[in-house]
């Protein structure tokens, strides 16, 4: 029930890839085809070179805990707190907001630098969520 | 910009802060207005420029009954009032305008005449942000804090001590909110609001305004109060997201506006008296500390945490007590500018002694945007 009240994304013809992505089970970037770099969130063009020569590729889901905070109050609709709110560096590089499950909300579980994996959410027919959790082995 | 080229003339908060029920959000900014043109012994005719955030320009100027030749609706977050500062500088030097008026205001606490904040879900920060349950300022502020903190070695205790030395400002403070004494341990026990931060190092939530006045330099002298000129700014804007920042360990927009600033005043670290550093949250001050190049990152919690930047030490720092113990309306920069003016003129209430150069820097949104204000009493 709870969930049905989470803010829910409205893709726009820019990020169309990426929420198809995402339902496909596939973590989409984009990368430049002039300067090669990576990038998020999603534009038709290079934020670096200003290319429109980009393609959009599928990344590992590998990812390290960059930062988070563990929330409190007041909680967001659909969620319940404590919850972390935590920031991931992909291996490609770019960074991206998250949530991280399978894993206690705490500062002692949640670890800077610790090793993560995407998993995906689904939130409805449509949309689903990049989340990430503890990576195995 | 040219230096010294152009004064604040006016300077007035609303008459009351903290809770003010009785009032809108527009009417705190006719109140915090019609103090700054009485400060400056003007006539509203007089002004001729109007910069406002939130509010749209022609709102405030409709509602006040100016009519201007020059408008500046800026609107970046808190430090908007730092930018209409620069902005305002620059027409009046170029003689687009000659006496700007720039107000704020805001309801953040009664509420009354406050429109919502509004992410849309199809945005960048609506589509990925917003879904993982980032709720209000709280929620996102301190997002970078943990980084920050194993990057620089900077110890909780460290950053409660933020708290603690600005209840001391606020404590000589009639006007601030909050006066009583507050220890480390009071800091860390504090109820939790988003890990690392717990209440005593989150700002405040009030309702307040203020407004300034300028001129020209050359005309500041006719006018009743002394004034305080602008001496160098700078300014900038990095991400709507806190999430895409280019690093957690530095803000880009205080490192580009804090400097520009500097350079723009020709003068050197040493030569502060005074400094306002928007603390929204307890982090922001060590931010500014070193991205301002005061010193390096990893010893902004020990200058702090050894107090030099309490009553009685080497650089004075939020001396009306802060957005954490003064007031925190929502868009705090414009009490940030009105603490310096004040000790520019030699009114503080914590009146920093001989005060000749006092640098204001603030923030918008979470690390969105920077200004930074420098100002002096000397021509």
């Amino acid at each position: 029930m709870a969930e049905a009240a989470r803010a829910r994304p409205v893709p726009t013809p820019e990020t169309q890839h990426f929420w198809e992505g995402t339902r496909a089970g596939e973590l989409r970037l984009q990368r430049c085809d002039a300067c090669e770099h990576v990038y998020f969130p999603p534009r038709p063009f290079c934020p670096s070179c200003a290319s429109r020569k980009v393609s959009v590729f599928p990344a590992t889901g590998k990812a390290t805990l960059y930062s988070y905070v563990i929330n409190h109050r007041p909680p967001a609709p659909g969620f319940t707190p404590p919850y972390a709110i935590a920031v991931v560096e992909l291996e490609e590089g770019p960074r991206m907001m998250t949530n991280i499950i399978d894993c206690p909300q705490t500062p002692e579980a949640l670890d800077l630098d610790m090793r993560l994996e995407v998993a995906f959410q689904k939130l409805d027919e449509e949309i689903t969520l990049p989340l990430f959790r503890p990576a195995k082995g | 910009m040219r230096r010294n080229q152009v004064a604040v003339v006016g300077a007035a908060e609303t008459t009351k802060l903290g809770v003010i029920p009785d009032m809108s959000q527009i009417q705190l900014h006719a109140d915090a207005a019609l103090n700054a043109i009485a400060d400056a012994g003007l006539k509203l005719s007089d002004i001729d420029g109007i910069a406002t955030a939130v509010e749209t320009p022609q709102q405030i100027a409709h509602y006040l009954g100016i009519k201007p030749t020059w408008a500046d609706g800026t609107s970046v977050g808190g430090c908007s009032f730092m930018l209409h500062v620069r902005h305002a500088a620059a027409a009046i030097e170029a003689g687009l305008c000659k006496t700007v008026l720039i107000t704020h205001a805001e309801s953040g606490k009664s509420m009354i005449g406050k429109q919502p904040r509004y992410t849309p879900p199809s945005s960048l920060n609506g589509q990925f942000e917003a879904p993982f349950g980032v709720y209000g300022p709280p929620s996102m502020f301190p997002i970078p804090v943990l980084r920050y903190m194993k990057t620089h070695g900077i110890t909780h205790e460290q950053i409660a001590m933020v708290a603690v030395v600005q209840r001391e400002w606020a404590a000589k403070n009639p006007r601030a909110t909050m006066k009583d004494p507050i220890t480390v341990a009071d800091v860390l026990n504090s109820r939790m609001i988003a890990y690392p931060f717990r209440l005593l190092q989150c700002c405040l939530v009030t309702d307040g305004g203020g407004a300034l006045i300028l001129t020209s330099a050359d005309r500041a002298k006719d006018f009743p109060q002394k004034p305080v000129y602008i001496l160098g700014t700078g300014e900038s804007v990095e991400t709507p997201m806190v999430s895409q920042m280019e690093t957690f360990n530095s803000s880009r927009a205080f490192r580009t506006a804090g400097p520009l600033a500097f350079k723009e005043a020709g003068i050197t670290h040493k030569d502060v008296d005074h400094l306002m550093i928007y603390d929204a949250f307890a982090h922001l001050p060590l931010f500014g500390l070193g991205d301002l190049g005061f010193m390096p990152h990893e010893e902004t919690g020990k200058f702090i945490a050894d107090g030099n930047t309490r009553p009685g030490g080497k650089l004075p720092l939020n001396t009306n007590g802060g957005g954490l113990s003064y007031m925190h309306s929502g868009m705090y920069g414009m009490y940030a500018l009105q603490e310096s003016v004040r000790q520019m003129r030699g009114i503080a209430p914590a009146q920093v002694p001989g005060a000749k150069i006092s640098v204001c820097h603030g923030v918008g949104g979470m690390f969105a945007a920077s200004g930074t204000i420098i100002f002096t009493n000397e021509r």
